[in-house]
């Protein structure tokens, strides 16, 4: 009995309800016709936010992908080294970045106008995210510093021509937690580029490398649990760090004992076995 | 200048903002808190109606829960005072269920009032917020939503308590909002989000009504005012 009212029911209702909706004239009950109008207002407003985040998510995904391939393309330079074509790659990295800041924020920037930029987060948070990895770590083999925040907001601020012919301007507002995220992101490609300047013949990188991540992961210890995503990358970053100092004590040691063609392979070999594990 | 040193003005900088955030987030807990505290009060109020002699107190418990909805458009306005332009969902985490519960309390005066659903615009009213983001603090869609799924399973609780108070009529138009509302409801495309989930507990709402409505059919309690 409860199994054919649960079956039938929901037909009839929806017969019902299709009557109503096909000939306006036959209204049966008044209120009826009022809650169904309430909801396909919903309905249209629903289907806005969730394309709207659809779309922002493709985005971000292919934020995420121009950025993964340029920061694989800046591991190809050799820091310090006279190694040709270095500024090459510099400058093949820096138009990337411009065609990411151009295509995909440019685009991000159009779907976010007058939005509550905090609503769709979630959705480009983790192209965001890489994207502030790409550019740090561009940064850094450039000027061998950190990108300052504000230096990252520069680059996405967009004017375009409003319809009415206007100069409009577009900001894309980048967090400061994302920021910090982007930067723990970052000390896993520096401890590649630590490990791979010394197989370029370059001693000096992986002490400046070192002392920098020391100084970042002070500085997010010191943050405390302020930040939930930030602890969960915590542990690689320590990982990180360890690998990093391992390789700076292994020169130190032995860095006046071993041929400088066979440091590399030394410590590739005793960083990787005691920590395998994939840092992105 | 040493890399090093900019490296920790840096930080410094980002740590000074994190501790801002920090501490209005907890001055952000602290007013929800209040608001929370007379959600509670209102729901106390309107339990009333499930009582034996609840049904004749409903016009009270509706008029009291109206003062109280009062209280909270003051604390509303504390809290949203606190929340910086255009960050309204970084923090919405914290009051989501707050006003969820709200719109479920508001949607509850107004159907005992009037055997309507709530619109969108009364129940921002009521609460004291807004109904469109531009307009500053307002109700999120979902939240509203949510209210409306929760205003379901009071009402089959009502339904069931009717009856014992011998209200035979009462299951009935029950049973037919509550049907208009899942007709209204399957018109949405939703994500497979904490909304759907909620929304799928909403057929075993319309089916207690349906079988409360069966039992009175059966045996002759249906009100013969129904065409």
């Amino acid at each position: 009995m409860a199994g054919v009212n649960k079956e039938k029911r929901p037909e009839e209702r929806t017969k019902q309800f299709k009557k109503v909706n096909d000939n306006k004239t036959k209204v049966v009950v008044d209120e009826n016709s009022a809650i169904i109008k309430i909801f396909r207002g919903f309905q249209g407003e629903l289907d806005a936010k969730h394309d709207k985040h659809e779309r922002l998510v493709k985005i971000s995904r292919d934020v995420t992908i121009d950025s993964k391939r340029t920061i694989f393309l800046l591991h190809r330079h050799r820091d310090g080294s006279d190694r040709e074509g270095n500024d090459e790659i510099l400058n093949d990295a820096k138009d990337k970045i411009k065609e990411i800041q151009n295509i995909r924020f440019l685009a991000m920037a159009e779907e976010l106008e007058g939005e509550d930029p905090y609503q769709f987060m979630r959705a480009i948070s983790p192209g965001m995210q890489e994207y502030i990895e790409a550019i740090s770590f561009y940064y850094y083999l450039k000027h061998g510093q950190l990108i300052s925040l504000k230096e990252i907001q520069k680059d996405l601020v967009f004017s375009k021509t409003g319809e009415d012919g206007q100069n409009q301007t577009l900001t894309l507002n980048v967090p400061p937690i994302e920021y910090l995220l982007g930067l723990a992101d970052l000390t896993g490609e520096l401890m590649r580029l630590a490990i791979n300047s010394v197989g370029a013949g370059n001693l000096e990188t992986p002490y400046k490398i070192c002392e920098f991540l020391q100084i970042v992961y002070d500085a997010f210890n010191s943050y405390g649990n302020t930040l939930k995503d930030l602890n969960r990358k915590m542990g690689t970053l320590r990982q990180s760090l360890r690998k990093v100092e391992n390789a700076c004590y292994t020169l130190h040691v032995r860095g006046s004992e071993i041929p400088k063609h066979m440091l590399a392979d030394v410590f590739m070999a005793s960083g990787d076995d005691k920590y395998a594990e994939d840092v992105e | 200048m040493d890399p090093s040193d900019t490296l920790t003005a840096t930080f410094t900088e980002l740590q000074g903002y994190l501790q801002a955030e920090q501490q209005l987030r907890e001055d952000i807990r602290f007013a929800v808190r209040d608001i929370e505290q007379t959600t509670r009060e209102i729901q106390k109020v309107l339990q009333a109606i499930h009582q034996p002699q609840g049904l004749n107190k409903i016009p009270l418990a509706c008029e009291n829960s109206r003062k109280l909805f009062k209280d909270v458009q003051d604390q509303i306005k504390i809290l949203s005072d606190k929340i910086p332009a255009n960050q309204y969902y970084k923090y919405h985490d914290h009051w989501k269920f707050a006003i969820q519960r709200l719109a479920f309390l508001a949607a509850l005066v107004i159907f005992l009032e009037t055997e309507q659903l709530i619109d969108r615009q009364t129940a921002a009213d009521i609460i004291g917020v807004k109904v469109a983001k531009e307009d500053g603090f307002h109700v999120d869609l979902d939240d509203y939503l949510m209210g409306l799924l929760q205003l379901a399973s009071e009402l089959s609780r009502l339904a069931v308590n009717a009856v014992i108070a011998g209200d035979y009529a009462r299951p009935l138009q029950i049973s037919s909002f509550l049907g208009e509302l899942e007709s209204g409801f399957r018109l949405l495309n939703l994500k497979n989000d904490a909304l759907r989930k909620r929304f799928d507990a909403l057929k075993y709402d319309v089916k207690k009504v349906e079988e409360v409505v069966y039992d009175l059919s059966i045996r002759g309690l249906k009100p013969s005012t129904e065409t």
